[in-house]
């Protein structure tokens, strides 16, 4: 084990998380990454989906919709532009996004929205068979 | 002269302005502690992503293929102006501040030959700026009603704005706000929003280890990206820093308001005393010389 390395969570409004992680897995644009201490230094995109994030021994699964990550070897700061801890989300949370999501799958205009609104989506339906 | 009663009315109806202006400037105190509190949490995400910018910009040298976000689309005819002001009145010059300069730029752009268009946030900016330049409004949005900016509501505005600029309606659009710079001074601002101004690379960060990032999908993809993020980001600043000097504004406003309201009730009642002691006076005299003559 590497160690730890700084773990950040941003979103416009605020700090969400900031704790040393001994692991996060980040879902990409490209395909999901993990992310360990001595990462080497890129910037990728998001899609929709979740981080996997241990830190300390426990973990934590926060749901994010499309951001940016920044990865250092010693830092790894995601600005996301909403995110929800999985833990705290309710059917009511997961419904009202779901039917966001859905309106803006139908009125995406290229693939790229098309796609990531898609992705939101499959995220939410298989978030919203868990919670039930 | 008035008469007694009525300077008995002018003495209550200005104490009950006082209690009025002295409860607006508390509830201003208390709301701009929340509306610093809001733009101070907002600071770390737009850090990141002025750095992120800066250090993308600098690298994407082929200034041809860079996104028009970035550099524009060459030409400078159409300006956009987004003016955004405050919902309400009452805080002294926040909202003809901000529309006074908005309005000389466009004086400015208009003797220039070039076509001017407003978007206007916020119903004050909106009321100031109809009459001389009512028919280049071209949308609004309001917040009446909203208690706390938050990113949907920044977001809303840039998607409208971007649209705009994808259907080519305007070349240059800038934005129009007050910048927070403490209680008692609040400047008004205007940034550059498309074609989008990039902060300097600070050269710790640009040299530092960040210069070897690897992107995915692309440099390109990721900066075009991340351009469109800063146009909401830099909105959503905008709102939140508007927020803070409004309440700034109105604080100060209301404060000297009381205390206007303080003198002239001190001079009213001086004024009140005397007449009433001239009144007394002059029935006694009446009853002396009264008695006097009997």
């Amino acid at each position: 084990m590497a160690g730890t390395f700084k773990f950040e969570l941003v979103s416009p409004e605020r700090v969400l998380m900031s704790v040393d992680a001994e692991q996060v897995v980040v879902p990409g644009a490209d395909g999901d990454f993990a992310v360990l201490a001595g990462h080497a230094p890129f910037i990728t995109t998001l899609r929709p989906g979740v981080l996997d994030v241990t830190a300390g021994g426990t973990k934590r699964r926060v749901l994010v919709k499309s951001g940016f990550a920044e990865v250092d070897p010693t830092r790894l700061t995601i600005l996301a532009q909403s995110a929800y801890d999985v833990d705290d989300l309710t059917p009511a949370i997961v419904s009202k996004e779901l039917a966001a999501a859905e309106a803006e799958l139908a009125s995406a205009k290229d693939d790229a929205a098309r796609m990531n609104a898609d992705t939101l989506v499959n995220e939410l339906r298989r978030l919203s068979a868990k919670a039930a | 002269m008035a008469s007694l009663k009525d300077m008995r009315n002018r003495i209550a109806s200005v104490k009950a302005t006082r209690k009025i202006t002295k409860a607006m400037q508390m509830v201003a105190a208390a709301k701009l502690r929340r509306a610093q509190e809001a733009a101070q949490a907002a600071r770390p995400y737009a850090e990141r992503m002025d750095g992120v910018l800066a250090n993308l910009a600098s690298k994407v040298a082929d200034k041809n293929s860079a996104p028009t976000l970035l550099v524009g689309n060459g030409k400078d005819q159409v300006h956009l102006l987004i003016v955004m002001t405050a919902e309400r009145g009452l805080c002294g010059g926040f909202n003809s501040n901000i529309a006074k300069l908005a309005r000389q730029d466009a004086q400015k752009l208009i003797a220039a030959g070039k076509t001017v268009k407003i978007y206007t946030v916020g119903r004050k900016g909106a009321d100031s700026l109809r009459r001389e330049f009512g028919k280049s409004f071209v949308d609004r949005t309001e917040f009446q009603g909203v208690k706390q900016i938050t990113f949907d509501h920044a977001q809303g505005i840039a998607n409208k704005v971007l649209a705009m600029f994808e259907a080519g309606e305007f070349d240059v659009a800038t934005l129009y706000f007050s910048e927070f710079k403490s209680v008692i001074a609040q400047k008004p601002t205007a940034l550059q929003l498309i074609p989008a101004k990039i902060p300097e690379a600070k050269g710790e960060v640009a040299k530092g280890p960040s210069a070897v990032h690897e992107y995915e999908p692309s440099e390109e993809e990721v900066l075009g990206d991340l351009l469109q993020r800063n146009v909401s980001t830099q909105v959503f600043r905008g709102l939140l820093e508007n927020a803070a000097s409004e309440q700034g504004s109105r604080m100060s406003a209301m404060d000297n308001a009381t205390r206007n309201a303080g003198d002239m009730i001190n001079k009213l009642t001086i004024k009140y005393n005397r007449q009433r002691q001239a009144n007394i006076t002059k029935e006694l005299i009446e009853i002396i010389s009264g008695a006097e003559a009997l």
